[in-house]
């Protein structure tokens, strides 16, 4: 049941989002592709332009009142980050492009350089390539054991098979906390429970899940923590790596250049403390600054509305795509599941479904969402995904089954 | 004005539903399989080619509307012609597509100039025709359209 009250904050949240009151083929715009990027609300946009137009400066080396100014603006966001995930210490959030890059920056340090001897590493059937591929580049190299713990028919982990894949030589356990395919939210504080009494690192990309619910790496305790400011309503180009302390002071630097060193001569160079060792070069001063405004205007609607009434829309689609057309087979069905809707028709391409769908002003997925085992576990060359934001209403999802009704009119 | 009826145009839905030459010829003379993993189109193609001539031709797989209906009429269309005839054709369709060439001459090909309006469909309905030019001129046995635009 979504509450009028519900859809009420949903629409001042929309009126929030410029882009979200264009047209789009004169037609008004359902944007239902927030698992691939977020749209940006006015408080970052101003955040960002005011900042160009007013106080553009460099962080770190400037004396005069623009540049200190920034670097105080960017240390702020740091602080803002660590407390927003619960992190104790703000060195413990490093700043990097996207959840990609911090999960590279992880694999190309910890994992090249301080994983125990002949340990290897485990993930999920349902990862996203950006937490499949480095890890297993990184086993191929290295020689050692890639596991893989399988998921069940409705999308759901297999904890069983997670407690005997989770033996002492897995150096790195490397878990998505939200499937971006499926929807799946993972029993994370629980695998990282298993994987520290066998003595691994927990690695959790977080790009699906701080945007839709509340993470606490405190709680979780979980060693490193990914996620992308881009889908959590800021800009692209700007990234988290959470890393325990101790364990990022140990870690030798990812790339090299300014910014990251404590002392160069051609004799020898040492490196500064995290996070600074990790950020080499002129960082995105201004999506750092974008990235605290999302984060201001995230907990501004707060988690506990947008976790209930996201429930609430994707409980509403699914029912609505199951009773209008029954013969689709919805491909992610786990009793804990964030607001992806993924399905396929039998007799119609999603590829076609895209198109069409877009031609209504609605813009869906449609393709593997870089998740190919996933796809071949649920023997589909693709799906059509929608996911809903706190910004859809149930009036999007009408658009969307009457969208589908107008796909199949014509394909079929 | 870009209507999506441009792009599913009749014929085009016709030879979706009801696709011609669907089936593996085996054994064959040249064969090639055309895939779009970021879509996730998959198609086998094969051809017997007798004395200089495409006596016989078929594909199959899956994929969207788009590369379903063009397996179905380039395959209708090149039976029986030389592969010399059947290469000129490719050129001035993947021309149609992807450069300037109009589309007066390419007779119930032409369905598909509408396409290229749709600049993100073009690599569906190229996949069947490098698939081709694959199995009579390259033989990589396999090929990918992911950079048609
Ligand atoms: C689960 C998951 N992990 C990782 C990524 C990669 O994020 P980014 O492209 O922002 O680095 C994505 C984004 O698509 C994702 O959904």
């Amino acid at each position: 049941m979504i509450l009028d009250t519900q859809i009420q904050k949903a629409l001042d949240c929309r009126a929030d989002f410029p882009v979200l009151s264009a047209t789009v083929y004169d037609k008004g715009y359902v944007y239902l592709d927030n698992g691939a990027t977020t749209q940006k609300p006015r408080a970052v946009i101003d955040m960002m332009t005011d900042f160009y137009t007013q106080r553009y400066a460099t962080v770190h080396r400037g004396v005069y009142l623009h540049s200190a100014e920034a670097t105080a603006d960017c240390d702020a966001v740091r602080t803002q980050v660590a407390r927003f995930i619960g992190a104790a210490h703000d060195d413990e959030i490093v700043f990097t492009k996207g959840t990609t890059e911090s999960i590279n920056l992880v694999a190309s340090t910890y994992g090249q350089h301080l994983l125990p001897a002949g340990k290897g590493i485990l993930i999920t059937a349902m990862e996203h390539h950006a937490n499949l591929v480095p890890w297993q580049m990184l086993c191929a190299q290295k020689g050692i054991p890639f596991r893989v713990c399988p998921i069940d028919d409705n999308g759901t982990l297999d904890m069983a098979t997670f407690a005997t894949l989770m033996t002492p030589d897995i150096g790195v356990v490397a878990v998505t906390h939200v499937s971006n395919a499926l929807g799946t939210i993972n029993p994370v504080k629980e695998i990282t429970r298993l994987a520290h009494a066998q003595g691994a690192k927990v690695l959790l990309d977080g790009a699906q899940a701080v945007g839709h619910t509340s993470v606490n790496v405190h709680d979780l305790d979980c060693d490193f923590y990914c996620f992308s400011g881009h889908k959590l309503y800021g800009p692209t180009g700007i990234g988290v790596l959470y890393g325990k302390r101790a364990l990022l002071a140990s870690m030798p630097p990812y790339q090299f250049g300014g910014d990251m060193i404590e002392s160069v001569s051609f004799e020898k160079t040492t490196f500064a403390k995290p996070p600074a060792r990790f950020e080499a070069g002129t960082p995105p001063i201004v999506e750092t600054l974008g990235l605290g405004a999302a984060i201001t205007y995230v907990q501004s609607i707060g988690f506990d509305f947008i976790a209930s009434y996201e429930t609430a829309l994707l409980d509403l689609a699914t029912a609505a795509l199951k009773a209008r057309f029954p013969e689709v087979r919805i491909i992610g069905e786990s009793p804990k599941k964030a607001s992806v809707l993924s399905f396929v028709f039998p007799e119609i391409h999603p590829h076609d479904v895209g198109s069409i769908l877009d031609s209504e002003g609605i813009a869906v997925r449609v393709g593997h969402h870089c998740a190919q085992p996933v796809m071949k576990r649920y023997g589909v060359p693709a799906t059509v995904r929608a996911t809903f934001s706190f910004y859809n209403t149930p009036e999007d999802v009408v658009r969307l089954m009457d969208g589908l009704q107008t796909v199949k009119d014509l394909i079929l | 004005m870009r209507n999506i009826e441009n792009l599913y145009q009749e014929m085009i839905l016709e030879h979706n539903k009801n696709p011609r030459n669907f089936k593996t010829l085996s054994p064959c003379s040249h064969s090639s399989r055309g895939v779009n993993t970021l879509c996730g189109d998959d198609y086998m193609l094969t051809v017997q080619v007798d004395n200089g001539s495409i006596t016989d031709i078929g594909f199959t797989g899956q994929g969207c509307a788009i590369s379903k209906s063009s397996g179905s009429l380039m395959t209708s269309t090149i039976k029986g012609k030389s592969v010399e005839d059947a290469i000129t054709l490719k050129d001035q369709f993947l021309g149609m597509l992807i450069a300037d060439r109009p589309a007066d001459d390419m007779g119930r090909l032409a369905v598909f100039a509408n396409v290229k309006r749709f600049p993100v469909r073009v690599k569906c309905a190229t996949l069947i025709w490098r698939a081709l030019e694959d199995a009579l001129v390259l033989a990589n046995g396999s090929i990918s359209t992911e950079g048609d635009s």
